[in-house]
């Protein structure tokens, strides 16, 4: 065993072959440190046998046979590696890492049942859930936000500057909620009630972010954060109802009505516990789901080219005007905000080195035929606006219009010339990127200054 | 003359099990074992190998420890364990079945060892 024979030198061989083995998620790495110790074994006997080792090493490899044959034998028999688990199970294997899942357990069971406390407790001051719309619209986003921000920025150890900025965010965030006395049929309202989440959405992104403020790798993290948030919150919404609905069913069986208990109790604390949950499961299981948004957007973004180009093409023929009124607007506005999506969600998951595909003309397609109705939608809006005076609501929808039509007008740029192999993928990243506080700006506007320029409407 | 594939998986679990009543091994070591016993006509591969010791010791039949050898190597030894013995006799059991059941069938220049008493495999 101790003769020069060459085999130290074989030690990043045999550190490559074992970079392959545990990239299997088949084999564990139990199952990687008993076939090296197979192949070290063979590589010793056919060096014993007189062969250098080098060539050893080629003919033991050559032995095993190919990985994929030995991972499918393997899966035979542990068919359940195959399904990562969710939640508690996680097989990590180094205590270390045991210990900081538990605490990230403890921190976000601490912050779930803070925002499930957190929107009862106005309920103490005498402020109901039915009465008091005027006052719980606006403020929703207070109650679960700041905790899940919290949860994060004490995952990710953010600094005490940084702290007191989230605090000073949500600080400001409750004073636009709450400062202007607006009526529960104001406009003003309902578009705070609308801007606000979002505006402490990426307050949530900066707490997100907060480990590496200025990377621009971290914000695109953001994205894919902020989508696979709403694919867990939507599943963990529709476990809610299945809840409710057994919860229903059971008592009345028994004659006792459990409304009060669901309307008031259930769906609010479950929707803001929810918050952070969802925020956890994301963090937690990156993973697991292998990213759903980006899945959902290769699904839905050829049928939205489709509908959109119909629609073009059936407004051409029809000759008839958009009908802007209020409903419309808000339609329009959630189009190109799907639109976007679909673009930034293909983007978060693409490699950015890859060569353009069939996809981004796809994508192509679809980003002019929403710039095309965006066109459409705009001039209606101006035209209403200079024939009727503005109000809030179409002032919102047309700044959100001018915002949406810039980003989608220069990501239409650089995808025709990402088709056209002159400009390397990352440029329009760059763009979606730098353009995240764009939104963020606006939302802030929308909450903070629109209610007093339009005299609280 | 290489036996074929399904032959080998047949009598993989009392092939390893068999190996294991010479005493606690490891992988490369049983793989070795089998070469020997059958002059290199058994075709095993460690994915036959690996996963069949994995399910015996699922199924309780084999007991694994590591142990350290030769520095920093690991080394996953199996042992039989009464349930792996019990499995065992089961296995020989249906084997001998098989077997007698061919010998009487299969006619020729084999035929005179069934007057051979069977003591030497006991």
């Amino acid at each position: 065993m101790t003769e020069p024979d060459g085999r130290e030198e074989l030690e990043p061989q045999f550190a490559q072959w074992r970079h392959y083995v545990e990239r299997r998620p088949e084999l564990r790495r139990s199952d990687a440190d008993e076939l090296e110790d197979h192949l070290r074994g063979s590589v010793d006997e056919l060096v014993a046998a007189g062969l250098h080792a080098d060539e050893a090493f080629l003919v033991a490899v050559k032995r095993m046979g190919s990985l994929d044959d030995l991972s499918r034998e393997f899966a035979r028999e542990h068919s359940e590696r195959l399904w990562k688990q969710l939640v508690l199970t996680g097989e990590s294997g180094s205590p270390a890492a045991d210990t900081r899942s538990r605490r990230d357990l403890v921190a976000m069971v601490a912050c779930a049942v803070g925002a499930a406390v957190s929107i009862k407790v106005p309920e103490l001051f005498g402020l109901g859930f039915e009465e008091d719309v005027a006052f719980y619209a606006p403020n929703l986003g207070l109650f679960a936000l700041p905790w899940l921000a919290a949860f994060l920025a004490w995952r990710r150890r953010a600094g005490r500057g940084l702290i007191g900025v989230l605090c000073a965010l949500f600080a400001l965030g409750a004073v636009a909620a709450n400062a202007y006395q607006l009526t529960d049929e104001s406009q003003s309202l309902a578009l705070t009630s609308i801007h606000l989440p979002i505006a402490l959405w990426f307050v949530v992104g900066l707490a997100y972010v907060s480990d590496d403020v200025r990377a621009p790798r971290r914000r695109m993290d953001f994205v894919r954060f902020t989508g696979e948030w709403f694919v867990y919150y939507v599943l963990i919404a529709l476990g809610g109802g299945v809840l409710i609905a057994f919860t229903f069913g059971t008592f009345e069986a028994i004659g006792i009505s459990p409304e009060g208990f669901v309307t008031q109790w259930l769906i609010p604390c479950g929707a803001a516990a929810a918050v952070t949950v969802a925020g956890w499961l994301v963090e937690y299981k990156q993973g697991v789901v292998e990213n759903i948004a980006p899945v959902l957007t290769r699904l839905f973004t050829p049928l939205f080219t489709a509908v959109l180009l119909a629609f073009l093409v059936t407004f051409g023929l029809a000759d008839a005007g958009i009908d802007v009124e209020r409903e419309a607007l808000i339609l329009f506005d959630l189009l190109l905000v799907v639109v976007l999506g679909l673009l930034l969600y293909s983007i978060s998951a693409r490699d950015p080195l890859a060569p353009p595909v069939l996809f981004d003309k796809l994508q192509l397609a679809l980003v002019v035929s929403a710039l095309a109705i965006d066109v459409l939608v705009l001039l209606e809006i101006i035209g209403r606006i200079t024939e009727y005076g503005t109000t809030p609501n179409k002032a919102a929808a047309l700044g959100e219009n001018a915002i949406l039509l810039a980003n989608l007008v220069w990501s239409a740029w650089l995808l025709l010339r990402l088709v056209g192999r002159r400009t390397p993928f990352a440029a329009l990243e760059r763009w979606q990127i730098g353009y995240l506080p764009v939104y963020a700006v606006w939302a802030w506007i929308v909450v903070l200054i629109f209610p007093p320029l339009f005299d609280f409407l | 003359m290489k036996v074929t594939k399904d032959l080998v998986a047949a009598s993989a679990t009392p092939m390893v099990l068999g190996i294991l009543t010479e005493g606690d091994s490891y992988g490369y070591a049983i793989l070795r074992r089998i070469n020997e016993l059958s002059g290199g006509e058994l075709d095993w591969t460690e994915g036959l190998l690996y996963p069949l010791l994995h399910r015996l010791e699922r199924l309780g039949h084999v007991e694994a420890s590591w142990q350290s050898v030769a520095g920093e190597r690991r080394r996953k030894y199996y042992r039989i364990t009464d349930s792996g013995l019990a499995e065992l006799a089961e296995q020989r059991r249906q084997w001998d079945t098989v077997v007698d059941a061919l010998k009487e069938i299969w006619p020729g220049d084999r035929r005179p060892l069934l007057a051979f008493p069977l003591g030497g495999h006991a």
